[in-house]
């Protein structure tokens, strides 16, 4: 075999994310669950490379400049979020953490 | 000469998209279920940098360098230092109880997966080989070029977004002023 199909990239991207969603499903430390996010937005990125690289087309690849800083400012204010949560309420667990319910 | 030269390293992109892949898929497992948060954050880093090495098969060198510029380097240590901010290290706080969403969630993921595989197998998108332009459009010449003509305004309107998640996260990572 010298080449692989573009289905090997999609299948393993779509692997990665589901384990992104399960660890969102299952976790209840909010800093596994945003690293849980980016295994997600990983995940995307390598689909989004490879139909550019397949296809040869190079807007895919620029696609994944804008996640990656989109990912940057999510990963900053969603930590800058548990710093003020773990400052009001001394936990990081989700479950722990109700104000929002009425 | 070129030829075999040019055989012998497409079949090792093959064996390097196993390698990685399944390093990749390992350390994400690895991230969901280890306890402790900062070992989490530790087997991101190896899932980042695998992913890098995949993007290296697709030959986008531009992409694997970011990724391994942004991610693995400014975004996890970002990351752990919050980690360790909180000093989430004790372990009678790490004990999480079992709960039957996990055996739910991960079935339901397995069923995806399985779906997944079937979609694929029974209906091939049909590109079998990568792009003969593929390195040339990895290439940062090229992605510069497209990125400062058709994309320059996405370009400037994710600065602005940067900038506002920087002034976000320092307002609420702020403590609050006595009145």
């Amino acid at each position: 075999m010298t080449h692989l199909p573009l289905e090997a990239y999609l299948l393993l991207s779509a692997t990665l994310f589901t384990i992104g969603v399960v660890g969102v499903l299952t976790r209840r430390n909010a800093i596994v669950i945003l690293m849980a996010i980016e295994i997600m937005l990983n995940a995307v990125n390598l689909s989004l490379v490879g139909f550019s690289s397949y296809l040869g087309n190079p807007e895919g690849q620029l696609l994944v400049f804008f996640v990656m800083a989109v990912a940057a400012a999510e990963a900053a204010v969603g930590l800058a979020i548990v710093i003020a949560l773990f400052r009001n309420r001394q936990t990081v667990y989700v479950d722990e953490v109700n104000i929002m319910r009425w | 000469m070129p030829l075999t030269r040019r055989d012998r390293v497409v079949s090792t992109e093959v064996v390097f998209f196993f390698l990685f892949g399944a390093a990749a898929i390992g350390s994400a497992l690895a991230v969901i279920t280890r306890r402790n948060p900062l070992a989490s954050a530790l087997w991101m880093i190896a899932y980042f940098l695998m992913l890098a090495g995949l993007y290296l098969t697709l030959q986008a060198s531009l992409i694997a360098v970011m990724q391994v510029l942004i991610y693995a380097g400014a975004i996890m240590v970002l990351v752990i230092f919050v980690v360790m901010l909180l000093n989430l290290g004790n372990p009678e706080q790490l004990r999480e109880r079992f709960n039957p969403r996990v055996v739910l969630a991960s079935a339901l993921g397995a069923l995806l997966v399985l779906q997944f595989l079937v979609l694929f197998v029974s209906r091939p998108t049909g590109y079998s080989t990568p792009s003969p332009r593929a390195a040339e459009i990895g290439s940062p010449g090229t992605l510069g070029r497209v990125l400062f003509t058709d994309y320059l305004f996405p370009f400037e309107a994710v600065s602005l977004l940067l900038l506002a998640a920087v002034v976000g996260a320092v307002v609420l990572a702020k403590r609050k002023l006595e009145p």
